[in-house]
């Protein structure tokens, strides 16, 4: 047991101690990972544990990460990037795998090595990047998108290299059973035989996507029981990579492809934040065994060779980038964050290195020495985010103002909960022609919904990482309409608190719901049945033979009144005192109770009634008078 | 017979005198349609197409309402921006009213001497109902003289109120004499001119 207790715990409160502290001082989590993983190389090399094989194990953090990868792109969303993803992307990756490539090869390596090395450094880190841009709020912009869409293209890239690597293999692999190696299905198949299987995995993959999921998750959503919803994803995950892996292909296409087929289920949120945490650790674990590798005997040995070639490469990534930016239209200071963001090689590259180092396509001697500069060229760039900062954007900034802020830039808004209230609200939203984005945890009003067109999702809206798959970072409102009023409250209270741009919209059951939703900063809270009890007391009114304008005027009078005590007594309200037993509170209400009864007395003299709110009150003789006077 | 749409527009009719008078007394004149438009809408929601249908299946116009700072009530305001449309009442193809009548039934608390010569309204109530005037005149409608009650603070409205039924019926039973009554300033309930039947 303590076998593998100890090498988890010690991976555990690295990461723990170390990724806050990387995030404190604004390097980014990867970077956390990387020390963490460089303190721990001696401790793991003490107690014997194979650090290779939990680098292993870690990179199924890769497939994850492509299957939420594959879960984000919509069809529609990559048609309309399809210039800046293909053109931007697509020449950013094969220009600078070219010139690297060339470099390497003028250093004297053989050209397949030189290639493998060319496309380990075309890769940029998306995670460091991407959770940078957003960090700093520029994914909007225009430098933050074309860097999006060369690291989309980056990370869809990874998977044609992965399998065209293998080709570039100067050695055959004679050691036994390979890393990733194990079952085979297609064992002495021939080659037909071979392709008509692994032809009939993609299509299951496919297919299974399309027809079988809907029904096997509605099944599982059904049972209601979070865990087991988990268990299903980690499954299925699973059971496509392996799939993969047993007819012989890379098991990150597969999860890939499946998640491109269900980035339109009303799953997709849910997937999405049940994988994510695994997703997340394993990454985590797959960049400490990273660190824990790198070789500082290495660096010490030869520090300005490394340095040099960290540098070199850096520069000649931005060189590259810069151009494209350039001739793309991406210029200025957004042409600068583009190529200094994306300067540094990339997770991916580590991916690639242990692919092409267990292939044996690159020698053993080189290896090591690639980690150490994709590692350094990655702790370099929070520095080159400093220097953007300080010394790239106040000159053009000084140049010329900044424009006002892209307004047309629709927010995304988040209905929560969607059974009769939020149904209502979601449906005036549609017809006025906003997107919504829906969550609810009943799978069947969910088919419903969809049948009709809406873009609704499965899922509990009270989870905060639930609301986080769903854009809550982007969103410009949230209609908070879910039944369970404490866990309203408490989203209410996530939001206010984390994402206070938001402006929150809440449904409360009762007086005490308004004043817990107060309490929790919400300031539009709409109470649920009083709307309809007003209607109901002015429907009263007019059958007693009211006139029904007066009606109207003297339900509007009990609203306004009704609002503003209960704004009043808002503040004097104590959710530990019950109401009748908290003096100020009961005292305060009985004032406001004969206040509004005397005010309501009046009012319903209605017009022509002096004193009251005095609407359409007549002239008088004096008044006459007076108007008399102005003649002269 | 002439077909009446009569409208009326007061949001406080409890507290009217002259006013709630004659929209009582209209209520017995047979034959004509008499909206109370505040109780009809009174959350402002105008039915454009069911007031113009209804516009439409009637010959005379008549609106009633207080003066209120020398102008109609505000839902009776909305309700000609909204009805008198373009395409409907003017405009290409805004004929639909063309060849009616329109009349005013107001009242107002100033004096009558208040809109004569030197009087401290300084113009003379016409000249304050001019708006109406070239609305019917635009919409291709006859405009006749207002029935007025001037004073409306003070006194019974009986009279009046029995003047505007008897105004009701004669314009229903084409007993008015139209000529006279577009050729006078204002219409009072002993200057009507009525022929007798």
């Amino acid at each position: 047991m303590t076998e593998f207790l100890l090498p988890a715990f010690l991976f555990l409160i690295a990461g723990v101690i170390s990724v806050p502290i990387a995030s404190r001082l604004g390097l980014g989590s990867v970077l956390g990972y990387l020390v963490a993983g460089i303190a721990l190389g001696p401790v793991l090399s003490v107690l014997g544990v194979d650090v290779i094989q939990v680098q292993h194990f870690a990179e199924f953090g890769v497939v994850m990460m492509l299957f939420l990868v594959g879960l984000e792109l919509e069809p529609k969303l990559l048609w309309a990037m399809r210039t800046r993803l293909l053109g931007l992307g697509g020449l950013q990756v094969g220009l600078t795998a070219a010139l690297i490539a060339a470099a390497a090869y003028a250093l004297g390596s053989a050209w397949q090595v030189a290639v493998a090395i060319g496309l380990i450094f075309a890769l940029s880190s998306t995670a460091i990047v991407l959770q940078t841009l957003n960090e700093k709020g520029l994914m909007k912009s225009d430098g933050g998108q074309a860097s999006f869409s060369v690291l989309l293209f980056q990370d869809i890239a990874v998977i044609p290299m992965l399998a065209l690597l293998p080709l570039l293999a100067t050695q055959h692999v004679t050691h036994e059973g390979d890393a990733h190696g194990g079952m085979s299905l297609v064992e002495g198949l021939n080659g037909w035989q071979t392709g008509l299987a692994t032809l009939a995995a993609i299509g299951l993959v496919v297919a299974g996507g399309m027809y079988l999921t809907r029904p096997a998750f509605r099944f599982i959503a059904h049972a209601n029981l979070r865990e087991v919803f988990i268990a299903a994803a980690l499954t299925f995950v699973i059971g496509i990579a392996l799939l993969m892996s047993l007819v012989g292909l890379s098991p990150a296409l597969g999860t890939f492809l499946a998640g491109v087929v269900l980035a339109n289920s009303e799953y997709r949120h849910e997937l999405e934040s049940d994988i994510d945490p695994f997703r997340g650790l394993l990454l985590g674990l797959f960049f400490m065994t990273v660190g824990a590798g790198i070789d500082f005997g290495l660096l010490a040995a030869e520090p300005l060779t490394i340095l040099g070639l960290t540098l070199g490469v850096i520069a000649l990534k931005a060189g590259v980038l810069l151009a494209l930016g350039w001739a793309f239209g991406v210029r200025d200071e957004q042409g600068w964050l583009f190529g200094m963001s994306l300067a540094q090689a990339g997770e991916f590259g580590f991916v690639l290195i242990s692919f092409a180092t267990a292939g044996a396509i690159l020698p053993d001697d080189i290896a090591p020495r690639l980690t150490l500069i994709v590692t350094l060229s990655m702790m370099l760039t929070p520095g080159l985010f400093i220097l953007y900062d300080r010394v790239v954007l106040p000159r053009y900034h000084a140049a010329e103002p900044r424009a006002a802020d892209d307004i047309d830039r629709q927010g995304r808004i988040i209905i929560a909960g969607h059974g009769r209230f939020g149904g209502v609200v979601n449906r005036m939203l549609l017809s006025a022609g906003h997107e919504t984005t829906v969550l609810d945890h009943s799978s069947n009003q969910l088919e419903v919904l969809r049948a009709f067109g809406v873009r609704a999702f499965y899922g509990d809206a009270t989870r905060p990482d639930l609301l986080h798959a769903a854009g809550i970072e982007d969103a410009r409102l949230l209609v908070v309409a879910i039944d369970d009023r404490h866990r309203a409250t408490e989203m209410v209270r996530h939001v206010v608190k984390h994402h206070p741009h938001i402006h929150v919209v809440a449904r409360a059951l009762d007086r005490g719901h308004v004043y817990e939703l107060w309490g929790a900063g919400c300031r539009d809270i709409i109470r649920d049945t009083f709307d309809s009890a007003v209607r109901a007391g002015r429907s009263t009114l007019e059958a007693l033979g009211m006139h029904p304008f007066e009606a109207e005027r003297t339900a509007r009078t009990f609203v306004n009144q009704n609002r503003r005590s209960m704004r009043e007594l808002a503040d004097l309200y104590d959710p530990e005192v019950p109401n009748h037993e908290n003096a100020p509170y009961r005292d305060r209400a009985r004032e406001l109770m004969d206040e509004q009864a005397e005010e309501m007395r009046n009012r319903g003299r209605g017009a022509h009634h002096e004193g009251a709110d005095g609407a359409w009150a007549r002239p008088t003789l004096r008044d006459q008078e007076a108007a008399r006077r102005t003649r002269d | 017979m002439a077909r009446i749409l009569h409208i009326f527009a007061h949001p406080g009719l409890a507290s009217s005198q002259i006013n709630a008078a004659m929209w009582h007394a209209a209520g017995r004149v047979e034959g004509i349609t008499s909206v109370d438009l505040y109780a009809e809408n009174p959350r402002y929601e105008i039915d454009v197409a069911a007031q113009q249908n209804r516009l439409e299946a009637h010959d005379v116009l008549l609106l009633q309402f207080p003066m209120f700072w020398y102008s109609a009530p505000a839902l009776l305001k909305e309700w000609i921006d909204l009805v008198l449309s373009r395409g409907f009442a003017y405009g290409a193809g805004g004929d639909r009213l063309a060849g009616r009548t329109m009349q005013l039934a107001v009242s107002t608390s100033a004096p009558a001497e208040a809109f004569g010569p030197d009087g401290y309204q300084n113009f003379p109530l016409r000249t304050f109902l001019t708006p109406f005037e070239q609305t019917a005149r635009l919409c291709g409608m006859r405009f006749l003289a207002p029935y007025v009650r001037h004073d409306a603070l003070h006194g019974d409205g009986s009279a009046h109120a029995q003047g505007f039924a008897r105004l009701l019926a004669g314009l229903r039973d084409g007993r008015l004499d139209m000529d006279r009554a577009q050729a006078a300033d204002a219409l009072f309930h002993d200057t009507l001119p009525l022929r007798e039947g």
